[in-house]
């Protein structure tokens, strides 16, 4: 206060009666500004000016591809769902029903399918759909040129494997013919079980190959894409958004006419919309976020299912100490699952004691080795480090994305609570860095997660063959190998579960190469009142074509 | 002066190839592969896959063969995003992030400048030192608190403007206004300081001497000089803002060249890493140019070298 007069004078002196007059300027450069905000506009024309559709949702990230046979991401994949269909798909809650294919039937040995495909089914230009189309887009999928990273699904046939590396190159000795439009027979080189689940997976839908000879690289695109399934391709912007259109050439009705879907990468993004009501539906568990999810548990739009996946921890067999079967049963034994996922991950995952998760039909898994610290630190004294004195350094590899980092230091916390070991370095990498060393086995631990591509224990199992691409351990077992072999050869579901089930007994209780840690858990937010055709199921596979809106007349 | 122009465009050039070709070294050296996946690849499908992308072969090679894509406007294709060219997403995404960016310049600009000048104007008083004290929140307060400040209390409690997406007026308010904020501040304090210098100045004086008015003394003879500064620091800053900010495309879901900054080094995109590094120093070696102009139009001392 005291200084208020001397301030006066001062202004006085300096500016005597200078007035900035807003008056005169802000309105030039707010003009300015709208001038070019218009022309921006206009010129740029990127504006859509939020395209209508019946129902916008969540999907996690923008999509790598469009293209079944390139993608290999669980997103993707259900993008491609919705546009093409194989002979077989899923219902809404997660079981096999006939896609295009009407009925088949199946020889004793297993080996060979004879699919009849439906009558009057087009493509989204009016072409009809015929069992060449399934040849020849198998065919594409295995061709080498292609280069599809998972043309593996086709190795199932009769030479499969031989035309997808390459060793044969006449397509015709591939156990896959169609003796007229309608009919398509398959042979394959092992009755497989899951083959029906496989039929309906992307990698195995037609695609139209005119359109893909004529566009090359940019048949994806809209306007160029021709689809067999649901939805076809309308809109999509990079970062921005697809829009999806009912097929009206799709064998039956589809309920939503028009779904916006959304892709964002930010989980925080992505609730800030579904709270504002901007989308309809988030199916993608990353893009909950996990710090919010305690607090949103109970909401009525919360949903949560158990998922075909595990987190686990991979030991690098050939480095001291983990050549000692003693030490990798120990700390798999001291480890306290239950603490993790109460404290870090937080969504109601199971804890998991073996790889297999709950749920395959038929399959009943081992125990495992359950959490029990008295027997963990007997076993590491018998190895010859007592209350973990002595324990060489080892690091722990971890993936810097998600959750994993608080994971990673939760497990050294609790090794060292548990067996007082203080030596497990953690070693976090970015996520391409992360994949090439676990790929070059150049770490001592590493924190592992695995989704089945399809519901069957196989797909985890087959991992761990000796010197398999997956195995990741420098582990193997002639006769976990043989065993896998003859669990092909089997055509008696009972007998080859139990064969899994001894195979997965030498993986978790025995042998111990990895130590699973959790069974992930599918998470979706939406109300109920607002979207049907919705079911938790298992292998968290939800096809959009069986969406509708509760209380809209069907079609 | 047009000469002068040429001579400059032409030395981007070499500067730009420079700028090439680190990236595409330092991309190309980074551990890690592109098609790298959880599900090991296939030993002939990962060929194939090198083949299909140009990535094979000697380094030496593959420079060769890129270079002599950029020389031709190819821009080559990118690993992550696998049906489209490093062309095609940076025509999507680019003019996005040009008409947020210029939003926000504009704000930054107008809030810049009108209370860095009101502030110079009432020196030492409150008006200035709140308006100071806000321009220094501005600068010290990181994007990624402010924004999402921004987004909890405007858009989720009160409800005023959209959160998240792109292609509605309406969408581009709130994410200007954050990407503005640091410009703006900076404006503010520039213009204040600089304001504050020229107004000391004897011209001002002799101006104010012939009884010209308080406005014609401001406008048409402080503020002419007292821009100067800021010219010099919006060219670079128009680089910087046209260009996009991952976190305010991130955050607010925007389809912008921003994020692939990031994004394409993490996935390890080689020719899309590369792409938009030449992109952001086109821009910046325009906008220098075109502030080095200003200067030039404003000041005639200055020699356009």
């Amino acid at each position: 206060m005291s200084s208020a007069g001397s301030e006066q004078a001062d202004r006085a002196a300096v500016v005597s009666g200078l007035r900035f007059p807003p008056t005169l300027v802000l309105p030039a450069f707010i003009a300015g500004a709208l001038l070019l905000f218009v022309a921006f506009f206009y010129f740029f024309g990127s504006w859509t000016l939020g395209e209508k559709a019946d129902l916008t949702l969540c999907n996690g990230d923008e999509p790598q591809s469009l293209d079944p046979a390139i993608i290999t991401g669980q997103l993707e994949g259900r993008i491609c769902l919705a546009l093409f269909e194989g002979l077989t798909t899923r219902d809404a809650k997660g079981d096999i029903i006939p896609g295009m294919a009407e009925n088949w039937t199946q020889t004793p040995d297993g080996l060979t399918y004879t699919f009849h495909l439906r009558p009057g089914i087009k493509w989204s230009n009016g072409d009809p759909v015929t069992a060449y189309d399934f040849l020849n887009s198998w065919e594409r999928v295995l061709n080498p040129a292609t280069a599809s990273e998972y043309s593996y699904q086709l190795y199932y046939l009769v030479n499969g494997e031989a035309y997808g590396t390459g060793k044969i190159t006449d397509f015709s000795q591939v156990g896959v013919k169609a003796p007229d439009d309608h009919t398509l027979v398959v042979t394959l080189a092992h009755p497989t079980a899951y083959f029906l689940e496989l039929t309906s997976f992307q990698t195995l839908c037609p695609v139209h190959l005119p359109t893909v000879r004529k566009y090359g690289r940019d048949w994806t695109k809209p306007g160029k894409m021709v689809s067999n399934g649901p939805y076809v391709l309308k809109e999509w912007r990079l970062n921005d958004y697809i829009l999806l259109e009912a097929n009206p050439y799709y064998w039956r009705p589809v309920p939503i006419h028009r779904i916006k879907v959304l892709p964002t990468n930010n989980a925080t993004a992505c609730f800030n919309l579904f709270y504002s009501k901007k989308t309809d539906l988030i199916l993608d568990t990353r893009s909950i976020p996990s710090a919010l999810v305690q607090d949103i548990k109970n909401q009525p739009y919360f949903h949560s299912n158990p998922f075909g996946a595990t987190s686990f921890i991979r030991f690098n067999v050939k480095r001291k100490p983990f050549d000692d079967v003693r030490v990798r049963k120990a700390l798999a034994l001291a480890l306290d699952k239950k603490d993790i996922v109460d404290k870090i991950t937080r969504a109601g995952e199971p804890v998991a004691n073996t790889l297999v998760p709950p749920g395959s039909a038929g399959y009943t898994p081992p125990q495992g080795l359950v959490y029990n610290p008295d027997e963990a630190r007997r076993l590491l004294a018998e190895a010859g480090y007592p209350n973990g004195q002595g324990f060489p350094d080892v690091d722990l590899l971890y993936p810097k994305r998600g959750t994993s980092e608080q994971v990673a230091t939760e497990i050294q916390a609790l090794w060292q609570r548990d067996l007082g070991i203080t030596s497990i370095h953690l070693r976090g990498q970015e996520w391409k860095v992360f994949l090439n060393t676990q790929q070059l086995i150049d770490c001592d631990l590493s924190i592992s997660g695995w989704i089945g591509d399809y519901n069957d224990p196989q797909t985890f199992l087959d991992m761990f063959v000796t010197d398999g691409g997956n195995n990741q351990t420098n582990w193997g077992d002639p006769q976990y190998d043989q065993m896998l072999q003859t669990s092909e050869n089997t055509a008696d579901p009972a007998k080859r579960m139990q064969i899994l089930h001894d195979m997965e007994k030498i993986l978790v209780e025995d042998q111990v190469p990895i130590v699973p840690v959790y069974f992930w858990v599918g998470m979706s937010l939406y109300y109920p009142d607002k979207l049907g055709g919705f079911e938790p199921n298992f292998v968290d596979d939800h096809r959009w074509g069986e969406f509708y809106i509760p209380g809209k007349k069907q079609p | 002066m047009t000469a002068i122009i040429i001579r400059r465009l032409l030395q981007a050039i070499p500067v730009l190839f420079i700028v090439v070709t680190l990236t595409f070294l330092l991309v190309r050296a980074a551990p890690g592969n592109p098609f790298t996946t959880e599900k090991k690849i296939p030993a002939e499908i990962m060929e194939q896959l090198q083949k299909e992308y140009d990535l094979k072969g000697s380094i030496t090679h593959q420079y060769a063969q890129y270079l002599w894509k950029v020389a031709h406007g190819n821009l080559s294709i990118s690993t992550q995003y696998r049906n489209r060219t490093v062309n095609e997403i940076i025509a999507q995404s680019l003019p996005v992030s040009m008409v947020l960016g210029s939003v926000a310049y504009f704000l930054a600009l107008l809030f810049g400048i009108t209370f860095g000048g009101w502030a110079a104007i009432r020196h030492g008083r409150p008006g200035d030192r709140f308006i100071m004290l806000f321009a220094l929140l501005g600068i010290s307060i990181p994007i990624f608190v402010l924004a999402p400040l921004a987004v909890i209390f405007l858009a989720l409690k009160l409800n005023l403007l959209p959160a998240y997406g792109w292609g509605s007026p309406d969408q581009i308010i709130l994410p200007a206004l954050c990407l503005s904020v640091p410009f703006a501040a900076t404006i503010a304090r520039l213009t204040r300081g600089s304001l504050l210098e020229v107004l000391k100045l004897d011209f001002v004086r002799t101006a104010r001497a012939k009884g010209l008015s308080e406005d014609a003394v401001l406008f048409r003879h402080a503020l002419k000089v007292a821009i100067l500064p800021i010219i010099g620091y919006s060219g670079p800053a128009a680089a910087g803002i046209l260009t996009g900010s991952i976190v305010i495309e991130t955050l607010f879901g925007i389809p912008g060249i921003g994020q692939f900054f990031v994004n394409s080094a993490s996935n390890r995109d080689p020719f899309m890493t590369s792409g938009v590094v030449l992109v952001f120093s086109s821009f910046l070696i325009l906008f220098n140019l075109l502030a080095d102009i200003l200067y030039f139009i404003v000041d005639r001392r200055v020699k356009l070298e």
